[in-house]
Parts: structure tokens; sequence; C-alpha cells
């Protein structure tokens, strides 16, 4: 199982874009490369798209918040988009969508 | 109520194992023909088991992990053993946002979903000596 990522850096908006399946054995390949990112350029809003990811448990969540504490510490925000219905509900039921926008 | 079939294997705790284990209870589980819902709810279930036993029961280290799967008529029990360091306390284990390893950017979230995504989890643990989480998922037809 591989899960690819890809950046647009466009307007201080870094849009991360995740393809696959999102456990522990991919965020600890990905982390490091989302940082790295991170402090490349100025970035004043962090958006993960989960459109193509097809499956997150809570190392995911892990992520999502390390991620979130990163770039606040930054002085920027951090949003999700598009997760699909087994993502949402673990996005919900550990309380993400009250730090950020779920849309 | 009798189980209708079962299944053993056992496996290195490398993560990469992970994505392994959910899949093989999910291809098992197909048997049942349950709902795309319930066989994704049980995916991220067995996929937080295994990657516990892999963190934290043999701490990243090489180990072994038993997984055991039990059919019944209209639900499947799931039961995943390390043989690792234990559980110092199950109950603070089970709660909401608590990890030993926060530097590894852990959630602590792996037994509050487990919990939400079956319908019943047990946890057996002895310092020293290994954690057993048995876990059943009742599945409506597909």
């Amino acid at each position: 199982m591989t899960l690819d990522i890809t950046f647009k850096h466009e307007n201080q908006v870094l849009t991360i874009y995740l393809k696959g399946e999102l456990d522990h054995h991919a965020v600890s390949k990905i982390k490091d490369t989302i940082d790295l990112q991170l402090v490349r350029a100025p970035v004043k809003k962090l958006v993960l798209d989960l459109g193509e990811v097809s499956f997150m448990d809570s190392s995911g969540i892990g992520l999502i918040v390390g991620r979130y504490n990163r770039i606040r510490s930054l002085g920027g925000t951090m949003a999700i988009k598009n997760p699909g219905g087994n993502l949402l509900k673990i996005l919900k039921m550990s309380g993400i969508d009250k730090l950020m926008k779920i849309s | 109520m009798q189980p209708i079939n079962r299944m053993k294997i056992e496996f290195d705790s490398k993560s990469t194992n992970e994505a392994f284990a959910r899949v093989v209870v999910a291809a098992f589980a197909a048997q049942l023909d349950p709902t795309l819902e319930d066989l994704a709810d049980l995916k991220t279930a067995v996929s937080e088991a295994v990657t516990n036993a892999i963190i934290h029961g043999y701490e990243q280290k090489p180990g072994t992990i038993y997984m055991e799967c039990i059919l019944y008529p209209d639900r499947i029990t799931v039961i995943v053993e390390d043989h690792g360091v234990g559980i110092e306390d199950i109950e603070k284990a089970r709660t909401p946002a608590f990890t030993t390893k926060p530097e590894l950017e852990r959630s602590g979230m792996g037994f509050s979903v487990m919990e939400s995504f079956v319908d019943s989890l047990q946890i057996e643990s002895e310092k020293g000596k290994g954690t057993r989480v048995i876990m059943t998922k009742k599945f409506l037809r597909g």
C-alpha cells in the first residue's frame, strides 16, 4: 500500500493532495516531507485535500493535529477538504471539526 | 452460537503489515456479505489494534503479532495479540486522547476509535507478558 503526496503552493496557501491509505505506516513516511514544505516558503494557510484517501485511522488524526499545531505556531490556519464517508466519521469523533473547517 | 468459520495468522510487527492485516480481515469477513460501511469500520478497528501492537506492544522492535478471526452467521470476532510490554493501566489507555507517546504524535484515539467502530471491545493485558484485544462486529446484511 502506498500513499502519494503532491503539493500546490499559491499565494501563501499550501495545498496537500493525498492519494491512498493514511495509516501509521504512511504517516511516518510523509510527516517530514510536509514539515519541510511548511518552512521552505511562507505559508498562511495549509489545506489538506483528502478526496483521494480511501482509508484513514487514528494515525491520520495524529498527523492532522500535529500539522495543525505546527501551522498555528507559524501564525497560519488549516482546513480539510473532501473527506469521504468513513473519514468524516473519524474526523468528527476525534473533534477535528471543532479545530478547523472541513468542507 | 456456533462459529461457521475460523482462521489464524501470525506476522512480523512491521508497519507495512497494518494494511495487510486489515485487508486479510476484510477478505475473510466478506463471506458474510457485510455492507461497505460495516467493512470499513472493521478495517479501521483492526488497523488500530495492529498499530497499537507495533508501536506500544513491541515499541517498534521486532516481534510477532497473532491474529485470529472467528465468523458467526451474523458477526465476526477478531483477536489481535502481541507478546510485548503490556499495558500499565488499561482504563487510562482507554481514555480518549491519552497517549504514552506524544513525541510520536500519537493522537491517543486508538481505543476510542475501536470502541466506536465495533460492537464490543475487550482488552486483556499483563505487564511484561503482552496484550490481547478481542473485538466483535455485528453485520447487517449488505
